[in-house]
């Protein structure tokens, strides 16, 4: 028989540690024998820790589980499956989990995420195993079929990023993971790595035989310990195993992979950022172009790309391209992590195709909010993403359909809040996270945020004449047109989204801000 | 007191001898020695600099370009809660001032009595599940201002 208990950064925030200590305890104590596994989270955060119970290949979930209900559960006969008010039943039957289409997710939380073994007999290394059959432009042929679009934020085409660094003419070239995932209301990168390691390995293994790369670094922020351990787990595994290293799997064919810790600094979330400190500098951004597809990591030409896309690309190469693009819509193909958070009733992880609304992922998903008063806004793709009211939340979630209400998918996080919250006070801590963030290199992002944050207060003060609402509405131009990044280049978004929707919170009429933010 | 500082000394070159030759090993090297030493001593960066053959300025400018690396000692305990949106849409607002109101401290400070440092975060990757706090690098999920304090109290440095 065995038990699972997650070994998921949230889940063991919320006692899953303590969980499994205490059924290990139990079962000792009443003579039972029991093998306890500890996988990742499923992602239905509102239900962690999440305990399992597998016999006779079934699975019973119970949750969420305190460290003191275990007696309570043992008593209940939950190793038997019996009744109990936190039974939830066949996990996989769970509406909630049921109802995704799950690729890039499709393991994780099943199973011991560290096990070789499971990996490849759910079809882990079947991608890489197909790549090491074909040339490399083969390979950035088929990924570039997929239609996969970066999903780091930016959304650019992953294929014609690879054939840039393919054909750019070098001695090294880099493959390098951007695992730096600062944004606020994301946690998809994390539980691919803590819960389905082998399968972001596999993702910059085939990346490395797409381009010529032979060799790799994933950046990790330094927030993430559990990760990190996780991870320097599964690349020993994975170098004992033939996965990595001179020889990956007797083809001849080379790629190491090496993991590096950031240090707290959210704009090294941006690529150039990322590559300075990646170098072991200050994380001060590089003008582009070059872009580093051709000059990254050393100048050398470097594909970087989130963890999220590397590890879409395992499943598009096991089952093809046509397989991937056949999933969404329009130019949004596949599927997205949607990460639900904030005020939600059923936060969590969901993998859908692209082309569901915001209001059924809010709703049918989530749940509503978790206080129970009306829904007022979201924040869409992290903290620099704009606010969209309800009247929005029939919009799908498609990169163009999105940018058509100045929408952005972004890391696909989604962060929603009731009316208790005031935009004007959220548009002032945009600005304040962005003076402290900035990396200073440009002056729109370095000057504009610390001034944006005195017009925010002067304008929460009270002091809302129609010249430092133009000024406000100027400064956020200047930093849109004029940052060399996305931090000082969106940061206005949350901002001029508050004025534009909620333009009371800040002590405006929709007649006093009207014609100036719609111009922007 | 001497001896102790000479063995530290010792450490620090061992530490620096071991990230030295790699090219981007000195944000490595910071790690290792707040690590080993809870904080970065500034009398030591000219030894860092000299191992790494780089301009004193050069290491200063990286370790002050990053949050995480310290030139002050820390309290016997950290605290660090995150700031950030999702924490926020779930009342972390309420937990962090009162936060501040027990331990007397802002964001940055160490309490009089050396006991507890109060750090920011910009996020855990808790988000399904805050608000979020750390203490002393274990991390706790869906805490309130009750919480909080009973986790303190926990911990005996609060009355």
């Amino acid at each position: 028989m065995k038990v699972y208990v997650p070994r998921d950064f949230s889940a063991c925030a919320l006692g899953a540690d303590e969980v499994a200590r205490a059924i290990g305890r139990e079962a000792e104590r009443r003579g039972i024998s029991l093998e306890l596994v500890r996988n990742g989270s499923r992602g239905l955060y509102w239900l962690e820790p999440l305990v399992e119970v597998e016999r006779n290949g079934k699975r019973i979930a119970y949750g969420p589980v305190g460290e003191e209900e275990v007696a309570g559960l043992f008593d209940g006969g939950f190793l038997e499956g019996k009744e109990h008010p936190a039974r939830q039943g066949d996990p996989e039957e769970i509406p909630y989990l049921r109802r995704q289409k799950r690729l890039v997710f499709r393991r994780v939380g099943k199973n011991d995420p560290l096990s070789l073994d499971q990996y490849r007999r759910d079809g882990g290394f079947a991608g890489l195993t197909r790549a090491l059959t074909l040339s490399p432009q083969q390979i950035v042929e088929e990924v570039t079929k997929s239609g996969l679009r970066g999903r780091g934020g930016a959304g650019f085409p992953t294929g014609i990023k690879w054939k840039t660094t393919l054909q750019a003419d070098a001695d090294q070239k880099y493959i390098v993971c951007n695992a730096d995932e600062g944004d606020s209301g994301t946690f998809s990168d994390r539980m691919v790595i803590e819960g389905d390691p082998f399968l972001l390995i596999e993702g910059m293994a085939i990346a490395g035989l797409a381009v010529g790369a032979t060799e790799g670094y994933v950046y990790l922020r330094s927030e993430y310990p559990l990760a990190r351990k996780i991870f320097e787990e599964a690349l020993e595994r994975a170098r004992a195993g033939g996965y990595l290293g001179k020889d990956i799997l007797g083809s001849g064919k080379a790629f190491s992979l090496n993991l590096y810790i950031g240090a707290g600094a959210y704009v090294c979330g941006e690529e150039t950022s990322l590559l300075e400190s990646l170098e072991g500098k200050r994380g001060m951004i590089r003008p582009r172009p070059p872009l580093p597809a051709i000059h990254g990591l050393w100048q050398k030409p470097t594909v970087v790309n989130n963890v999220i896309t590397l590890a879409s690309v395992p499943s598009i190469l096991a089952d093809g391209a046509e397989a991937y693009a056949r999933l969404g819509v329009g130019r949004s193909k596949g599927t997205l992590p949607v990460q639900l958070s904030g005020n939600l009733k059923r936060p969590g992880l969901v993998e859908v195709p692209f082309g569901i609304t915001l209001e059924e992922l809010l709703f049918e998903y989530g749940g509503g909010t978790a206080s129970g008063r009306p829904l007022k806004a979201i924040q869409i793709g992290g903290p620099l993403g704009p606010y969209l009211p309800p009247s929005l939340f029939s919009v799908t979630l498609d990169y163009e359909e999105l940018a058509k209400v100045r929408g952005i998918v972004g890391h696909g996080g989604i962060v929603a809040f009731d009316d208790t919250v005031n935009l004007g006070e959220m548009a002032r801590y945009a600005m304040e996270f962005c003076a402290g963030e900035s990396c200073g290199k440009c002056t729109p992002c370095r000057i504009g945020s610390t001034r944006g944050v005195e017009v925010m207060d002067r304008i929460l003060s009270g002091k809302r004449d129609a010249g430092t609402l133009q000024l406000l509405v100027d400064l956020c131009d200047v930093m849109i047109h004029a940052s060399l990044c996305g931090l000082g280049g969106m940061t206005p978004f949350p901002v001029l989204s508050g004025l534009r929707f909620f333009p009371e919170d800040f002590g405006y009429t929709k007649a006093d801000v009207g014609p100036l933010v719609e111009k922007l | 007191m001497e001896n102790g500082k000479v063995d530290r000394k010792d450490e620090l070159e061992t530490i620096l001898d071991g990230f030295a030759r790699q090219a981007n090993g000195l944000i490595p090297a910071f790690h290792a020695i707040q690590e080993r030493f809870g904080y970065i001593p500034k009398e030591w960066l000219p030894e860092v600099a000299r191992a790494f053959n780089l301009s004193q300025a050069d290491v200063y400018g990286v370790l002050t370009f990053y949050h995480d690396f310290r030139l002050q000692p820390v309290g016997r305990h950290v605290v660090s809660v995150c700031r950030a949106e999702a924490c926020q849409a779930n009342g972390s607002a309420a937990l962090i001032d009162r936060l501040r109101r027990k331990l007397g401290v802002d964001f940055g400070e160490t309490t009089a009595n050396n006991e507890v440092t109060l750090l920011p975060t910009y996020c855990f990757g808790n988000c399904a599940c805050g608000p979020s706090m750390a203490i002393d690098g274990k991390l706790y999920g869906r805490v309130n201002a009750e919480r909080a304090e009973r986790l303190l109290r926990g911990m005996g440095v609060l009355e």
